[in-house]
């Protein structure tokens, strides 16, 4: 059964994948890398279970973090043009309750 | 006792299978979505089911498939930061594309709002 | 001091989990590793005053079940847009009001919603959320009142008072 599984998330890969060549904007492509990401995630998990090694687990730990941290980035990267942006609120000095807007 | 306990062992494959096999088509119906719908916006609900039930479907059949415990736990934290990741990646990607003034398709006929090429 | 009490905790259960081996000379590079983590996470100073809310750990898990159903609940329709022949949706923005005072309230609403197929949190301001829905008539003020309550309770309930006192 998880043979099934693993094909047909290759096929949905494919799809998105065709998404991120040629989705129209950035943002396209950066939501079709962020789903493909999770999908690769899935695919190792049951490629890891098809050839009875679960242990594979570990690289799809790996692969979710990696894939929200460089979406987060490339969002960074394309709104700032740079890396040295500081991204979380500083501390307000005078008046605490003031709702700063957040940044990204 | 115990035959109830044979038949649960036995149709353990195969729940969990099904399980699996679910999760991968609901990822495969977000991914036709992804394709199908007509703006980023509209894209980004497509993608999100990918991000909620393929996964929980996907994992919970992972985890009854599962060896040993070490297994489980891995599957269980894969999901719990997905599951807080994804809303925090969505919910970036449509406010940068807001500030960037991206124009999304509204109403029911679709009507097409001209974008600048927003190309970089 | 809660924050790196709990953030121990995690690490801690984290490399038990997830190496399997349990020999003395990795449960001691297992103590190392979290040692450096724990140095550059103070380093980093991201604590803040709610930055360790262990108090509403319960209102959160209940509301985190609550949220469970919710999001299956919701995945339906849309699965059934995808697939439809024509494309039945209505896109449109909506702008909802929130009671949600405190930002880790807030944080937990916005996330509900985003998390939910078929609407997404595009901006917040203040109290205000702009949220564009995939169903304009699914997606009423009125429909989100019941998530909103929820989180205020779960995140926020007595939390005025500790604040104040």
């Amino acid at each position: 059964m998880t043979e099934i599984a693993a094909v047909a998330i290759i096929i949905a890969i494919g799809l998105t994948l065709i998404r991120a060549l040629m989705g129209p904007t950035l943002y396209d492509r950066v939501l079709a890398v962020n789903s493909l990401g999770t999908k690769i995630v899935l695919f190792i998990g049951f490629l890891g279970f098809v050839l009875g090694r679960p242990d594979w687990l570990d690289i799809a730990v790996l692969y979710a973090l990696i894939n929200f941290v460089s979406t987060i980035a490339i969002l960074k990267f394309f709104r700032y043009r740079s890396f040295q942006v500081p991204l979380h609120r500083r501390p307000v000095p005078k008046a605490p309750t003031v709702q700063g807007r957040d940044n990204v | 006792m115990s035959e109830l306990l044979d038949i649960l062992l036995l149709i353990k494959p195969w729940v969990g299978g099904i399980l699996c096999v679910i999760g991968a088509l609901l990822a495969l119906i977000g991914s036709i979505g992804v394709l199908r719908f007509p703006d980023f916006f509209t894209r980004l609900h497509a993608a999100s089911i990918t991000d909620t039930s393929a996964v929980t479907l996907g994992l919970l059949g992972m985890a009854i498939l599962a060896p040993n415990w070490l297994v489980v736990f891995k599957l269980a934290a894969i999901w719990l930061f997905i599951f807080l990741t994804s809303p925090t990646g969505s919910h970036a990607l449509a406010n940068a594309a807001h500030t960037a003034g991206l124009q999304p398709v509204l109403g029911r006929d679709l009507k097409r709002p001209d974008n600048r090429e927003e190309e970089a | 001091m809660g924050y790196f009490a709990g953030l121990i905790f995690v690490l801690a259960a984290l490399w038990l989990g997830l190496s399997g081996i349990y020999k003395p000379l990795l449960l001691i590079l297992a103590g190392i590793s979290i040692l450096i983590s724990v140095v550059l996470a103070s380093r980093l100073e991201t604590v803040d005053r709610e930055g360790s809310p262990y108090g509403r750990t319960i209102p959160i898990l209940s509301y985190w079940a609550w949220l469970l159903v919710e999001i299956f609940k919701a995945n339906w329709p849309v699965i059934k847009a995808c697939v439809s022949a024509n494309l039945n949706i209505n896109p449109a923005f909506v702008r909802v009001k929130t009671r949600c005072e405190s930002d880790l309230a807030k944080t937990i609403f916005a996330n509900s919603i985003t998390l939910t197929p078929g609407t997404v949190t595009v901006e917040v301001e203040g109290d205000k959320l702009l949220i564009h829905a995939l169903f304009e008539e699914a997606a009423t003020p009125a429909s989100f009142d019941e998530m909103d309550h929820r989180s205020y309770r779960a995140a926020d309930g007595k939390r005025k008072e500790e604040l104040a006192a």
